[in-house]
């Protein structure tokens, strides 16, 4: 039985198809404009991959800021309860799960089944999300997926005082005037965000094996700077971090065809 | 017995000379260093007062960047500043609101002008007239544009977020969708409006209310503050941005007379 995972979000899109408890394809692209475009292009891409089309699969499940547009899923899940279902199908042994994503960041509590004890979540501050690190990719002129690999010459980390992302910016821009080494700009700002989602992670208690999902757990430096931040490792997921959440949705479908 | 005030802000400089009334006062664009822009404003203040800088008997320094103004006797923060430069310009207030370019403060001032409470806000640029910087230029406004274009509002708009991050993309989507600039702008103003509301809400603000620093000027901001706190906001006689540096030079005027500084 075929069954698939769409996680429309902020900034990227999402597909996961699945197979008797297998993954058989997985898609990340930028979103578009338009949610309903992101899905049915992201998916396609997806399904291209496993070399099927849209009739064979069975049950879609939806999840992400743009969840309710997606024409073809047949029910719709909280990212929440995804990334805790994506994290628990890769690594039956983990207890928490540290999302990252481009407009929020997420900290999920979970049992032995996957199922959520506890979550908080930022939203509200761009401080603490993947735009924190985007901005200042801009203010220092370099990309953003490179700023994992630069960070890692950094001898000393340069302290930012702002939390604000408006007041970082201008603070970074004068840290760069005043000839400061990049590599140790990039590790400090690694190392502020961090600070920002481990007081997150701490305020519903950490709890072991860690996981780091997200785009932003792709950067290497930051995901050193979280665990120096939590005082804790984190385990390292085989797949892409950034299908978490399609993973889960997709593991959702699964569950929901069983029944 | 001539004083002065100097206060040396992350934006703007400004001084004020005194003797017993204003005899001259300046506001300039702060330079990159605080030396420079505190010689050049007082300079300014200093030529249009027709002083020099010997007679000045007293001179207190004030704001961000008062530990760096080379000729002062005394630095004093400029939550005190405020307070008693408010309170020389109207003797009723007791509630000041001051929103700088770079944070936002609310004091509730006994009938003396000494701080009886206060709070500040200088982590998060939302409240703060940097906000209004950031949306005046997606806009493509000047800043006081920004305060009188939302009087033409016909159809305010409202915003859903806070952060000034996340404020800059919903004014970017109303724009794409064509919304006007005067409502966009109304929405804007209020939304600065409650957040600063909320400061002042926090020192239990009091009658009579007045406003200082540069987003004073903006009638925008203004009138949805009156609304939010359900009260008229007192307009000062004197430019809202010398209050800090003009409450600088009444404590220096104690001081040279021996009076007690609070």
């Amino acid at each position: 039985m075929i069954v698939a995972g769409c996680d429309i979000g902020s900034l990227t899109a999402k597909a996961v198809i699945m197979k008797n408890n297998e993954i058989l394809a997985a898609q990340v692209m930028r979103a578009k404009s338009h949610p309903e475009e992101s899905a049915a292009e992201v998916m396609g891409k997806a399904l291209k991959q496993a070399g099927l089309v849209l009739d064979e699969v069975s049950f879609c499940v939806g999840t992400g800021y743009g969840r309710a547009s997606i024409p073809f899923a047949k029910m719709v899940e909280s990212e929440i309860v995804c990334h805790g279902k994506g994290a628990q199908w890769q690594m039956p042994s983990v207890r928490m799960v540290v999302d990252i994503g481009g407009q929020d960041a997420k900290a999920i509590r979970l049992d032995d089944k996957g199922n959520v004890v506890r979550y908080v979540y930022n939203d509200k501050c761009a401080s603490g999300t993947g735009r924190f690190l985007e901005v200042m990719a801009d203010a220092l002129g370099i990309d953003l997926t490179e700023m994992g690999t630069v960070s890692l010459s950094s001898q000393n980390p340069t302290s930012i005082s702002n939390q604000c992302v408006i007041f970082a910016e201008t603070e970074i821009v004068s840290l760069v005037n005043e000839g400061r080494n990049i590599a140790d700009i990039v590790s400090g700002l690694h190392k502020a965000l961090a600070h920002r989602v481990a007081a997150l992670a701490k305020s519903i208690e950490v709890e072991e094996d860690i996981v780091m999902t997200g785009g932003v757990a792709k950067n290497e430096g930051m995901f050193q700077a979280l665990e120096n931040a939590l005082g804790k490792k984190i385990k390292s997921i085989q797949r892409d971090p950034q299908i978490n959440g399609a993973l889960g949705a997709a593991v959702i479908a699964a569950e929901n065809l069983r029944k | 017995m001539i004083v002065a005030g100097c206060d040396v802000g992350s934006l703007t400089a400004k001084a004020v000379l005194m003797n017993g009334s204003i005899l001259g006062h300046a506001v300039i664009k702060a330079k990159s260093r605080p030396e420079d822009s505190a010689a050049e404003v007082m300079n300014q203040a200093l030529a249009k007062a027709g002083l020099k800088m010997d007679d000045i008997a007293f001179c207190v320094g004030t704001g961000y960047g008062r530990s760096k103004i080379p000729f002062v006797n005394l630095t004093v923060s400029e939550i005190a500043c405020h307070g008693k430069g408010a309170q020389w310009i109207m003797p009723s207030v007791r509630t000041v609101i001051d929103i700088g370019g770079q944070d936002c403060k609310a004091m509730r001032l006994d009938k003396d002008g000494n701080v009886l409470k206060f709070t500040t806000n200088d982590k998060c640029a939302s409240g703060t007239g940097r906000f209004l910087e950031v949306m005046a230029k997606i806009l493509g406004v000047s800043l006081d544009e920004l305060g009188t274009i939302s009087e033409n509002a016909k159809d305010p708009l409202s915003l859903s977020s806070t952060c000034t991050v996340w404020v800059q993309a919903e004014v970017i989507h109303h724009l794409n969708t064509q919304k006007s600039i005067a409502d966009i702008a109304a929405a804007i103003n209020r939304a600065m409006a409650i957040r600063v509301g909320i400061l002042a809400n926090q020192v239990s603000a009091e009658k009579d209310i007045c406003m200082s620093g540069g987003v004073a000027k903006n009638k925008g901001v203004v009138s949805h503050l009156e609304k939010v706190l359900g009260v008229k906001v007192k307009k000062l006689k004197y430019d809202p941005q010398i209050v800090g540096a003009l409450g600088a030079a009444v404590i220096a005027g104690e001081k040279a007379k021996g009076g007690k500084v609070s």
